[in-house]
């Protein structure tokens, strides 16, 4: 009896785990005098949600790839080099939705380059990636001459504006994008062959190709998507900064990792939503967001998101022991 | 062994219940080990041998009743503690770590240090008259485990599991890993312990091997044992009686069907893993038996067949066309399934659920405008689970919770679900407990009644012998015979599998229905 009850406690845990971080850490905040009045603002929210779209958009496709049993650390590296694209374009003077699609494209064929090598050479991922990142950071540093790129101001720099344009957005546009996409691809992943597969291939690869998955074209599939998320995210960085900076996102792969790992994405695959990774990525923005307004320190910050990390993933092993 | 027998027990058990929540998986069990004696542990897949075991080894605590070495209590703390006590354990798995040397491997959590540094001369000492122990002295101390065979890893395994100077070993499932040459090194090794008198509780599946090495016997059924006594002189029936109380004839049903026209026609098939070509038919309605040792190149011309392997030469013609493309997803299409052999590793993806591991390879059925619906996908499941009375929870259940038989289920019905019309079934019944095998004989049977054609690879020869209709046999990489199932016996196909030819056997009038 008392197992069937754990196992209850297990499930619930599984399900509702990551809110009950989020609401944690909004009720913590809200319970210090000190910041009260301004943490529970909408005002504060929106701006959360603002600074969260760049880390979010490569955290959508990340969790396309720990699902699948995979992991991208060229993520951070590819949103620089997206940035410098879509910054030397509007520079050029090509329209804005021009430079918007090769900043996007330009992820998209690192992380196409990503799946290629990993399937072709059937090298780790760890290893392609590792690789990627210094060549994407380093293309984006040459691209941009090692400093930053100028781009007179466009409609691209009020996707994040915090006050949108028309104001009945009520949110950033890029916000309402994450939404959008972050449903897309919720419905893509749950319930969709593609979905299927991609679980299927993090959770048993050699199972999936005896059922007939063509696991290399999933795979593939897999690392071009999330590189064309890590694309958009960089036109955010671009929208965010008005400049193509190749020095910005540096170690941005770790926070992207930690938002999947913390939403219940497992490093040996099949397992992840994209609900959980939303979550995570609040988690975080939340907590910097408090802790700044606490007037705490950076390396504060750093050390509570690294502990926290070390709980999440704990709290995932007594999720697999409950099983 | 009845002098054996006479002597005062090394290990005296009595009445020991264990419970797991709601289910007994111990209610009072007993046997006595004697000194220098292989006794061996038999029952069915959930009888309870391994909880016995476990709580032998001090892995687990029993509720109740007592255990004595040597006429003293003995009421391990855990594993270490029956370690001290003597107790060893030799698992199913193979737990060594690859990268390290057999020296390393065997003196894992036994350093020997003097002056706070680890005294080599003396851990290779003790290394080398282990080895020695088992019979093994050519083993190198310095290979890394992981260059080493199967066969020598268990050399290696064993060691580590006397260095503690065990007087009591527990083997489970020995040889479930290994060729049949290394299962006949181990029963050597197994009989040297006994002159050394170490005593063995032995657990298999395998009753022809069991007969072979053990003393005396002891069956579990249900947590209980209900029957022990001398190997020699025991019938197999009996024991099987005991294990199951069923006879042997009825284990292995015969479903009568008729043999149409040819639906698989391989010539020259050569796959990149592959020894030597290989050309056979088969036709409708019939289960081609393949014999042949592990590692004979069974499993490899089945996977070249599956498109898991590349295909280097020959062709393959399925219902008139040639073999096109070389992946699973192109076979399927054109009617193959593969069972693999390793259900745990490959067959199955362990954390994902019943439905999706039934549907996995056609989920077009569940599709509704682009999308997959999974409550569609959880009602076909449903389906299949209950024609095949696969026991769990529900399609939503994690495949990797059900036993080792319904868990083999789930990887049958999903070569039906995609419909395949040729089965290619590498050790179906390998590792299930003796219910789940008699289902999965009979649900071949019906395959082939239905106009299926079925390649039945196995290593266990009475039931190539009871359920096939021909049988083919594998040897060094060469299918050397493929004849009707009545001209062959059980000493035939071991001769056409060890040595590649085999003489006639004296043809049976055809055997009756039932």
């Amino acid at each position: 009896m008392s197992l069937q009850r754990r196992t209850g406690l297990v499930k619930a845990l599984n399900l509702f785990g990551p809110f009950i971080g989020l609401l944690l850490v909004i009720a913590l905040f809200s319970l210090v005098p000190e910041v009260q009045g301004r943490f529970l603002r909408f005002a504060n929210f929106k701006s959360v949600a603002t600074q969260s779209v760049i880390v979010a958009l490569g955290a959508l496709g990340m969790t396309l790839i720990i699902i699948s049993g995979g992991i991208d650390l060229s993520a951070a590296s590819n949103i620089a080099l997206s940035s410098v694209i879509a910054a030397y374009a509007v520079n050029a003077g090509l329209a804005p939705p021009v430079a918007v699609a090769l900043g996007v494209l330009t992820g998209g064929l690192v992380g196409l380059a990503n799946g290629a090598l990993v399937t072709r050479l059937r090298l780790v991922p760890f290893i392609v990636t590792l690789g990627m990142m210094g060549i994407a950071r380093g293309a984006a540093k040459w691209i941009a001459g090692n400093q930053k790129i100028d781009a007179p101001m466009t409609w691209i720099n009020e996707l994040m504006a915090k006050t949108p344009h028309p104001p009945w957005l009520l949110l950033a546009p890029g916000v309402w994008i994450v939404i959008v996409l972050a449903v897309v691809l919720a419905v893509l992943l749950r319930s969709s062959v593609f979905g299927r597969h991609v679980f299927a291939v993090g959770s048993n690869e050699a199972t999936a190709r005896l059922c007939g998955v063509r696991t290399d074209r999933v795979k593939v599939l897999v690392y071009a998507l999330a590189g064309l998320f890590c694309g958009l995210s960089g036109v955010m960085e671009f929208s965010r900064l008005t400049v193509g900076d190749p020095t910005v996102a540096v170690g941005l792969e770790l926070d992207i990792i930690a938002a999947v790992v913390i939403g219940g994405g497992s490093l040996s695959g099949g397992e992840g939503s994209i609900l959980g990774t939303m979550v995570g990525v609040l988690i975080m923005s939340f907590l910097r967001n408090g802790c700044t307004m606490m007037g705490w320190p950076n390396y504060i910050q750093e050390i509570i998101i690294g502990a926290i990390i070390v709980v999440a993933v704990a709290l995932d092993r007594l999720r697999h022991k409950g099983q | 062994m009845a002098a054996g027998t006479s002597a005062a027990p090394v290990l005296r058990m009595s009445g020991v219940s264990k419970s797991f929540g709601a289910t007994r998986a111990l209610d009072g069990v007993g046997f006595d080990l004697v000194r220098g004696e292989v006794h061996a542990l038999i029952g069915e897949n959930g009888a309870g041998k391994s909880t016995m075991m476990k709580v032998l080894s001090g892995a687990v605590a029993p509720d109740s009743g007592r255990m004595e070495i040597d006429g003293r209590p003995y009421a391990p703390a855990g594993p270490l503690d029956g370690l001290r006590n003597g107790v060893a354990m030799i698992y199913q798995e193979l737990t060594l770590a690859p990268h390290m040397t057999v020296e390393e491997n065997v003196m894992l959590g036994r350093e020997v240090r003097r002056a706070g540094r680890l005294d080599r001369a003396a851990m290779r000492r003790m290394v080398r008259e282990t080895l020695d122990l088992v019979r093994h002295p050519e083993i190198a101390l310095d290979v890394p485990v992981g260059r080493l065979s199967v066969g020598a890893k268990q050399v290696v395994e064993i060691a580590r599991a006397l260095v503690g100077r065990a007087r009591i070993l527990v083997m489970d499932e020995p040889t479930s890993s290994l060729p049949l040459e290394d299962s006949q090194r181990l029963f050597e090794i197994v009989r040297g312990l006994k002159d050394k008198g170490v005593s063995v509780v032995y657990i298999s599946h395998f009753l022809e091997e069991v007969q072979r090495v053990a003393d005396r016997f002891t069956v579990l059924r249900d947590g209980r044992s209900v029957g022990s006594g001398p190997m020699a002189g025991a019938r197999l029936e009996d024991i099987i009686h005991l294990m199951v109380g069923r006879e042997l004839k009825e284990l292995i049903p015969r479903v009568e069907h008729d043999i149409g026209g040819t639906v698989l026609d391989v010539h020259g098939l050569r796959g990149a893993r592959m020894a030597s070509p290989v050309s056979l038919t088969l036709a409708r309605g019939e289960i081609l038996g393949i014999a042949g040792l592990i590692g004979s190149g069974r499993t490899e011309m089945l996977r070249a067949l599956f498109g898991l392997d590349e295909v280097v030469g020959g062709t393959a013609v399925v219902s008139g066309r040639e073999l096109a493309g070389r992946t699973p997803w192109t076979r399927i299409g054109r009617g193959l399934g593969l069972l693999s052999e390793d259900r745990q590793g490959e067959g199955l993806a362990l954390n994902m659920s019943v439905a999706d591991n039934l549907t996995l390879s056609d989920l077009a059925p569940y599709r509704r405008r682009g999308l997959l619906r999974p409550a569609l996908q959880r009602r076909g499941a449903a389906d299949w689970i209950g024609k095949l009375a696969i026991k769990t929870k529900g399609p939503a259940q994690a495949v990797g919770d059900l036993s080792g038989g319904n868990q083999q289920k789930v990887a049958l019905a999903r070569l039906l679900h995609q419909k395949a019309a040729v089965f290619l079934l590498d050790e179906p019944t390998r590792g299930i407990d003796v219910v789940s095998k008699s289902q999965i004989y009979e649900w071949i049977g019906g395959l082939a009644k239905e106009g299926k054609a079925v390649l039945f690879v196995s290593s266990y020869l009475p039931e190539l012998l009871g359920i096939s209709d021909r049988i083919a046999v594998f040897h060094r990489g060469a299918l050397v015979e493929a004849r009707p199932v009545s001209e062959w016996d059980a000493a035939s196909l071991m001769a056409a599998a060890t040595v590649g030819r085999a003489p006639r056997a004296a043809p049976v009038p055809p055997r009756s229905a039932g």
